[in-house]
Formats: structure tokens, C-alpha cells, sequence
């Protein structure tokens, strides 16, 4: 710490800042300001008092931490800062609940346990989040902004006692820019203000530019830079035949042959280019055997439709064949099998009150002379594996059932085409005690 | 005429002898000295054998956790042991856990300059880098427990194809924007608080390489009055501004849970308390690392005891309105008369994990009950055991509250009990590696205390000429 004028060439001056100075020596350079240096807070309090009533403007303190009382005695005015923050912090509270609204009440509304789109209590946490994240950054960025921050570069960096002014010496720089600015006047108020040392600080006149290469270098980069943004623009607002890029699969996306296609590899190798491979011959597949094919598929030996059930034929398959074809069957085709099930009705009624495009294929009475005629393998096969309109029930009612059904069917046709004269002598009274439907008009 | 009473010699200034404001900073330290310290710590060229080895074993430890991630990725969340119905399970526990210890940093640094209090210049950089780093920690676990992490951008409002945006009625949302919104402004502050310091750290650098490192990192900074009048005005709003946030974000922490219709998450009691569990945890991580670091460092003279005790005294505080919202949870259980609820409490203190619930009340309200005296509060060993002590039984408070009650929910035939895996103790542990790793570079690169706030509490020298260089070195005292 030295009393005295401070010179260059001080002991503990880093090496680069002797080849800044040399290089400094050869160039040409100006007067950037004047520096008096302050050994504590209130001898700089002091200074600055009357270097703020000399009446300079282009002068500032340098302190290494915010000395209080300091704005009084420099004149320095309220900052804006708080009216900046405020503004943010304004503008991210509009901002949230913009937000939210957009997204949730106008642009997607969706109801989430019956709770409204856009109301106050559900939406003030993210409102709250962002006020204070606006008017935080802003906060700083205004701060650095004001400050005219960031400048990496400032004569006063050179100067050999910063590394002081940023420990725990004081200074007051004033500015060769300021109107009043005269070298000895300035020197001698600093000196006789109780500075230890008053110094002028020099810049070169002429800031050295950066080399020519930078700013090739820097285009070509800015411009590279764009060229994904670009392309993200075109993908955007064009259309293509080709897939998305999809960069995460999921499974969406699976590397896998579809039934029925063909794998050209397989193709290649076996002569057969079916993706499903086909079983060697003279092998039958785990749980594909089927021991008794007449009970399974209905066919004989010979592969026609078997005419004699392969199950043994009781009340209780009656019963059981009653009770599924209820459940399955009487939909369509009426619980008396003659084609008249709820969705036959509602069809016909759609189409009488005017369906469009209503092509509807009844379903089949089942006492009809066709079927009565069927083989009990063909009805079993036709509940096994659909016919026309109607889809295989083979996923949904098991083998045994599926005969019991047909038995049924069985029961059915008989019960529809008994002459009168077979018919049991109470059944066939309470029949005939019935007035028959149009008999009235004869 | 005024008594004017100095404290004796030495490092103790806990004296609480009204009649002399105690000195914050002791040792005869200048503000000279109180820079070569603490830049030193940073500008020393010769590698800390002490501090290598920690280093070594938490980049290790880290190692660990990034494998463990991408095992966890690459193979799903089966991984963990989390189940149905505890989906949640640890990763949220740690998650919480993180959280609640990131929010002492900004507590120390904004509501205690709010208050005035002085003595938050020594630990305030410690606290708030310690919020950072714990934020990473509690931020990687929400981010890899949605399980297709590629699509975690979901969590923003960012428009897609899919015309799809977040649901901004939901808690879970709510956090996604309380936690980054805390994490962005923490470090905002942070770094806003430490331009001046590396400001100091560029001026001091030799090496261009260092001093160009530190010379962008300042921003340009050169401690002109003027600019330090819009700094401290920011500074200010910051600290306004991040004082409801801390308190928010933890708000919001259990709304996460208390939104739920879950018994035993229900309650309104959830935010103040998870607030005060935070200030606590947080508390006792700092104690857990300031202590090793001001010894390692030299900084027993800046980070006094006097500091330390305070920090207890906010443990001893803070662990009785979390043993008071113990208690309470309980109270109204048994006083609201919702018998789901009743049988929430009474399985969390004697149900299948009776064992975390005691760990718990053992570690956060009986263990910093010793704060009650003086010689606890500043004895080094006793305020360790404690800090860790409430550090365990913070981490087994999120535990119980997460896996206890969502392991008997409403439908008894899913209830279940939850076993974690190897993955869960090895990610926790891990997340641990993480914060040391990045604790420790920040001891090593960045100024670990605040050296322009600490010379604002330090008494100004009435004349420089005559004010004496520091009588011993600031090693000696150590």
C-alpha cells in the first residue's frame, strides 16, 4: 500500500498486464479519465461530496461492496428498476392467465372431474409461478441493462489498483468526457478530497478490431445456425408423401411382418415368400390336434357335414342349448327362431321412419324348408363360422355349447311345422281357443 | 457516556451478553483479509488432498447414478420397486425430500435480508449454491419417474401436432411450473449475487486463461457506485420477489398431495407444515455441509459459531412446528371423525411401517430437542449428529407420507406392501453423489461466501493509514 503516486510496474502486477502496457507504450493513447484512490468508506464518502458539488456528470465511485449513503453524497437518483420489475411482473401475471385460458377453456376445453374450464382458485398457483419468474429475470436482466452490462471490456480493468478498488481500497474515477473535465483541476480536487493517490488513467485511441476472419467465420456460422430452424419452418407448412420422422418409436412403429405379407428374405431362402410361415408337412402345432373332427368342425371323414349329432342328445343339452341360444341367438333371430329378434325389429323400424341407406338383410328363419334340410354339421358350422351377415361365434361360445344350440335349433324347426293333429290334446285346446288374427273380418 | 464493551480475543462470539453487539466476522479480519481468504480458497494451484478424495468418491457415486438412469430407461420403471398402489414410491420421496432441502437457500438469502438479519452474509452463497444443486437432485427424479422420458416435454405448453396442451388444473402441474419457476429465479440469485465476487476473482486472476473465464462470467462488472445502487435495488426485489416463492413452491409440494381425495394427504395442514419441514431439512443440510467446509477452508472466523448457533436455534424452532403438525395430523383425525382418516394415522404409527414412522419422530422432534441447551448448540460433534440425524428423518417423513398412505387406499383387496429394489437404494445414494459432485466444484471454482456482503457487516475502519494489517494470518487461527 503505498501513500504516493502510483505507477506502472508495481510488484505484484501481473505478467500480461506489462505486455498490455508495453504494447499500450507504441500505440497512441488517449486520456480516459482520472483516478483518486481512498483508503476507507468515509474519506470516499467525503470526496465524493465534493466531487458531485464541482458539478461533474461523467464520474462514478468504485467501491468493492455497496457502501450506504453513498447515493446521497454522489447525487445519484432513484433508479426506474422497481417500475421495470413491476411492468414484468404485471405482464407475467396477464401472461399465466392468458396462458390458461387459451390452452384450456378456448383452444382444447376439456372437463377434468367436472371442474370448470377457466375459473381464479385452479389457476392462481401457475399465475403466481410466473409473475414472479417475470419480474425475477427481469429484475436482472433490467439491472444488467441499466448498468449498460454486459461489457467485458473497460479501461479501468487495466488500471494496476483494480485488483485493490475490488478488494478494499476506494476510488473515484472521473471521465475525460464529462464538459467540465480539465486534467489538473480534476487532480488537484481528488488530491485535496484526501486521495492516497490520484493517477491518470490512458486508453488507446483506437480499440483494436477484431480480425477480418472472425467475421467470415461468425456469417457463415449465424447463417448454419438458421438452417435447422428453416427446415423445421418447411416441414411445417408443407406437406409430403413420406412418413413423419418419428425419432422415438414407441409403438407406433414395429419391425414386424404383418399377416398375408410377403418377406422377400424368406422368399430367398425357402422359395415360399409368405411372411406367415406355413407348418412342415405331417406336423400339427401344440394345442392344434383335434382328436374327434366330427365334434370339432362337424365333418366326417370325408369332409362333408355330418348328419347325425356327435353329442348325446338329452334334456339337459336341450335345457342348455335353450338357455345360450337366448343368450346369443334370439337377437337377431327371435326367441322362436323365426327371424324376428330385437335388431331385426329395430332395423325394420329405422327403415320404415326413413333410415338412409338402410340395405338390411333379414335374419333367417330357422324353421324355413332350407334349413330343416341342413345337415347338423352345416348349422353347427354356420354358428361355428358365420354365413352372410352373420359373424362365427366360435370366440365366444364353446364347442359343447354350439351343439347344444344346434339341438335346440333342432327343437325349434320340429316345434314350428307340427301338424295339428300331433299336438298334444291340451296344447291343441288352448290353441284353438284363441280367435285367430283376421278370422274377425271373415 | 457509552459503554463501549469488545468481545474477548478468539473465535467465540456467542456470547449473549446484551451490552455489546457481537462481532459477525472475528479474527481480526480486514476486508482485505476476508478477500485473500476466500479467493484464495479458489486461486490455490495446489489440489486439496482432503478434498480430492471426497471429489474422487462423489464423481464416483455419480457415475453410479447416470448407469442406474440409463439401466432405468433403457429397461422401464419395473425397475424400481414402485407398485399398484404405490406408484409413487421413492422417486417421489426423494423428490420431496430434495425439494424441501433446496429451500433453505433461498430462505437464508431473501427472507433474512428481508429481516435484517445481519449474520445471513456468511452462509448465504453456501445456502443458495446448495439450493441449486439440491434442486438438480429433486428435479432428475419427477423427470425419470414419467416414464417415457422423451416425451417429458409434455409437461410444458408447448404447441405440437396433437393440438394437445397440460392440464393447468392439476397440482401436478401446478409443480412442474413452482419447481422450474424455482429453480430459474434461485439461480438467478445466486449468480446475480455472486457477479461482484467474481468481479474480484478476475481482477485478481494471473493466468488469462482464469481471468478471462471470470471476466465473462462477471459480465463486466467493476464495482462503480452507480451500478451498485441498481444492484442493490434488484437485489431487494429479488429477495421480495423469492420470498413467497420459497414459500409457494413448498405450498404447492403438498398440493401435490393434499389435492388428492387419499386419506392421511387430505388435510390442509399440509402446506405450512411441508414448509416448516423444509426450512428445517434445508437448515440441517447446510449445518451438515458448511461444517467440514469452513474447517477444510479456513473459514471459522467468517462462518463463526455464532452462525452456527443460529442455524440450531431455527433446527430447534422449525422441528417443533413439525412435531406440532405430527401431532396435529393426529388431533384432527380423530376430532374431523372420517373414520378413513383415523385408520390412516393410527396404521402410519402402528401399521406395517410403524418403523418409519418412529425413525421419524425420533430424528425431527426429539433429537434437536438438545438444542435447548447452549453447549449442544455450539458443540460441532453434537450439532453433526443432529443435522444428519434431522436429515434421515426428514427423508423417512416423505417416506411415511408417501408409501404408508398410498399403500391402504380406499379398496382394501389392492392394498400392498411396498419392498424397494436395489435401483431405489442405489438412485437415492446416487442422487447424494450428484450433489456433492457439484458441491464440491462450486468449493473449488466459485467464492464460497459472499465477500461483498460480508464487508458490509464488517465495521468500517476509521482511517486506513492507521488500521493495522492482521495481526496473525487467518491460517494460524485454524
Amino acid at each position: 500500500m503505498s501513500n504516493g503516486r502510483i505507477t506502472h510496474g508495481s510488484s505484484d502486477e501481473p505478467s500480461w498486464i506489462k505486455d498490455l502496457t508495453a504494447h499500450d507504450e507504441e500505440s497512441e493513447q488517449v486520456l480516459h479519465a482520472v483516478v483518486g484512490e481512498y483508503a476507507t468508506p468515509d474519506e470516499l464518502l467525503h470526496a465524493c461530496e465534493q466531487v458531485r458539488d464541482a458539478g461533474f456528470r461523467d464520474w462514478d465511485a468504485i467501491t468493492p461492496f455497496p457502501i450506504h449513503g453513498i447515493e446521497e453524497s454522489m447525487g445519484v437518483k432513484k433508479t426506474i428498476l422497481p417500475w421495470i420489475v413491476l411492468g414484468a411482473a404485471l405482464s407475467g401475471t396477464t401472461t399465466a392467465l392468458l396462458l390458461q385460458w387459451f390452452t384450456n377453456a378456448y383452444d382444447y376445453p376439456f372437463v377434468i372431474s367436472g371442474k370448470p374450464f377457466f375459473s381464479l382458485p385452479a389457476n392462481i398457483p401457475v399465475t403466481f409461478e410466473l409473475t414472479v419468474l417475470f419480474a425475477v429475470f427481469t429484475g436482472f436482466f433490467a439491472m444488467l441493462g441499466l448498468n449498460l452490462l454486459p461489457a467485458l471490456y473497460n479501461p479501468l480493468f487495466r488500471h494496476p489498483r483494480m485488483k485493490r478498488f475490488s478488494s478494499d481500497r476506494f476510488a473515484i474515477v472521473v471521465e475525460s468526457g464529462d464538459s467540465l473535465f480539465e486534467r489538473e483541476r480534476v487532480e488537484k480536487l481528488l488530491r485535496s478530497s484526501g486521495a492516497v493517490g490520484v493517477e491518470p488513467l490512458f486508453r488507446p485511441a483506437r480499440r483494436a478490431g477484431l480480425p477480418k476472419t472472425f467475421y467470415g467465420v461468425g456469417l457463415v456460422a449465424a447463417v448454419a445456425s438458421l438452417l435447422p430452424l428453416a427446415m423445421i419452418a418447411k416441414a411445417r407448412f408443407t406437406t409430403t408423401e413420406k412418413t413423419r420422422i418419428h425419432i422415438i418409436q414407441d409403438m407406433d412403429m414395429q419391425p414386424k411382418f404383418k399377416a398375408q405379407a410377403p418377406n422377400r428374405l424368406l422368399g430367398a431362402l425357402w422359395n415360399d415368400p409368405r411372411a406367415s410361415i406355413a407348418p412342415v408337412d405331417g406336423t400339427v402345432a401344440r394345442g392344434e390336434y383335434v382328436e374327434d373332427e366330427a365334434f370339432q368342425y362337424g365333418l366326417d371323414d370325408e369332409g362333408a357335414f355330418v348328419k347325425q349329432f356327435p353329442v348325446t342328445v338329452d334334456e339337459h343339452l336341450l335345457a342348455r342349448g335353450e338357455e345360450r341360444f337366448a343368450i346369443f341367438c334370439s337377437v337377431c333371430h327371435g326367441l322362436s327362431g323365426d327371424g324376428n329378434g330385437q335388431v331385426n325389429q329395430r332395423a325394420k323400424a329405422l327403415a320404415v321412419s326413413g333410415g338412409r341407406g338402410m340395405a338390411w338383410a333379414p335374419p333367417a328363419k330357422l324353421f324355413e324348408q332350407r334349413i330343416v334340410d341342413l345337415p347338423v354339421g352345416e348349422i353347427f358350422n354356420t354358428v361355428t363360422n358365420g354365413k352372410n351377415n352373420m359373424k362365427g361365434y366360435a370366440a365366444q361360445i364353446p364347442v359343447e355349447d354350439r351343439w347344444a344350440i344346434v339341438a335346440y335349433v333342432r327343437v325349434l324347426q320340429k316345434a314350428a311345422n307340427v301338424p295339428v293333429g300331433q299336438l298334444p290334446q291340451d296344447v291343441r285346446q288352448e290353441l284353438e281357443s284363441q280367435p285367430v288374427e283376421g278370422e274377425a273380418n271373415k | 457516556m457509552v459503554l463501549v464493551r469488545h468481545m474477548p480475543a478468539g473465535l467465540d462470539n456467542t456470547s449473549d451478553d446484551p451490552s455489546a453487539r457481537q462481532a459477525l466476522i472475528v479474527g481480526n479480519n480486514t476486508y482485505e483479509s476476508v478477500t485473500d481468504k476466500v479467493c484464495g480458497a479458489v486461486e490455490d494451484p495446489r489440489i486439496d488432498k482432503r478434498w480430492l478424495a471426497m471429489f474422487v468418491v462423489a464423481l464416483g457415486v455419480l457415475a453410479t447414478f447416470f448407469g442406474l438412469i440409463v439401466y432405468l430407461i433403457s429397461t422401464g420403471v419395473g425397475v424400481w420397486g414402485n407398485n399398484n398402489p404405490v406408484a409413487w414410491g421413492w422417486p417421489i420421496v426423494n423428490f420431496v425430500f430434495w425439494v424441501g432441502i433446496a429451500h433453505a437457500g433461498t430462505l437464508i438469502s431473501a427472507i433474512l435480508f428481508l429481516l435484517r438479519q445481519d449474520w445471513r452474509t456468511s452462509i448465504n452463497r453456501f445456502a443458495e449454491a446448495m439450493t441449486i444443486f439440491a434442486v438438480v437432485c429433486a428435479g432428475t427424479f419427477p423427470g425419470i419417474h414419467v416414464g417415457r422420458i422423451w416425451v417429458a416435454y409434455w409437461l410444458f405448453p408447448i404447441p405440437n401436432q396433437m393440438s394437445m396442451w397440460p392440464n393447468f388444473r392439476s397440482p401436478l402441474l401446478w409443480d412442474v411450473f413452482a419447481v422450474s419457476t424455482y429453480a430459474s429465479c434461485s439461480l438467478v440469485f445466486w449468480y446475480m449475487g455472486m457477479v461482484p465476487d467474481l468481479a474480484t476473482l478476475r481482477d485478481r486472476a494471473k493466468h488469462p486463461l482464469r481471468r478471462f473465464a471470470y471476466g465473462v462470467l462477471s459480465l463486466g462488472w467493476r464495482h462503480n457506485a452507480r451500478a451498485w445502487h441498481r444492484y442493490e435495488s434488484a437485489y431487494g426485489m429479488l429477495a421480495g420477489l423469492c420470498t413467497p416463492l420459497v414459500l409457494s413452491v413448498h405450498t404447492i409440494v403438498s398440493f401435490d398431495f393434499a389435492v388428492a381425495q387419499l386419506p392421511g394427504w387430505h388435510t390442509t395442514i399440509f402446506p405450512p407444515y411441508f414448509v416448516a419441514g423444509a426450512i428445517f431439512s434445508g437448515f440441517a443440510m447446510v449445518i451438515t455441509v458448511a461444517v467440514p467446509a469452513r474447517a477444510m477452508y479456513g473459514m471459522k472466523d467468517i462462518i463463526t459459531l455464532r452462525h452456527l448457533e443460529n442455524m440450531n436455534k431455527v433446527i430447534l424452532a422449525t422441528g417443533m412446528m413439525v412435531g406440532y403438525a405430527y401431532s396435529m395430523e393426529f388431533f384432527i383425525a380423530w376430532y374431523g371423525g372420517n373414520r378413513y382418516e383415523q385408520f390412516a394415522f393410527i396404521n402410519r404409527a402402528t401399521g406395517p411401517y410403524w418403523w418409519a414412522y418412529w425413525i421419524m419422530v425420533s430424528c425431527n422432534v426429539i433429537s434437536p430437542q438438545i438444542f435447548w441447551f447452549k453447549k449442544a448448540r455450539t458443540s460441532i460433534p453434537i450439532m453433526m449428529v443432529v443435522a444428519i440425524f434431522v436429515n434421515v428423518g426428514m427423508w423417512f417423513e416423505r417416506f411415511v407420507i408417501t408409501v404408508t398412505s398410498l399403500s391402504r387406499d380406499f379398496l382394501p383387496s389392492s392394498w400392498d406392501y411396498f419392498r424397494p429394489t436395489w435401483v431405489d437404494m442405489g438412485m437415492l445414494v446416487g442422487s447424494f453423489g450428484l450433489f456433492f459432485t457439484l458441491f464440491l466444484l462450486f468449493l473449488r471454482f466459485l467464492p464460497m461466501i459472499a465477500i461483498a456482503e460480508v464487508k458490509t457487516v464488517m465495521p468500517r475502519p476509521a482511517k486506513a493509514s492507521g488500521a493495522p494489517e492482521p495481526a496473525e494470518t487467518a491460517a494460524s487461527l485454524n
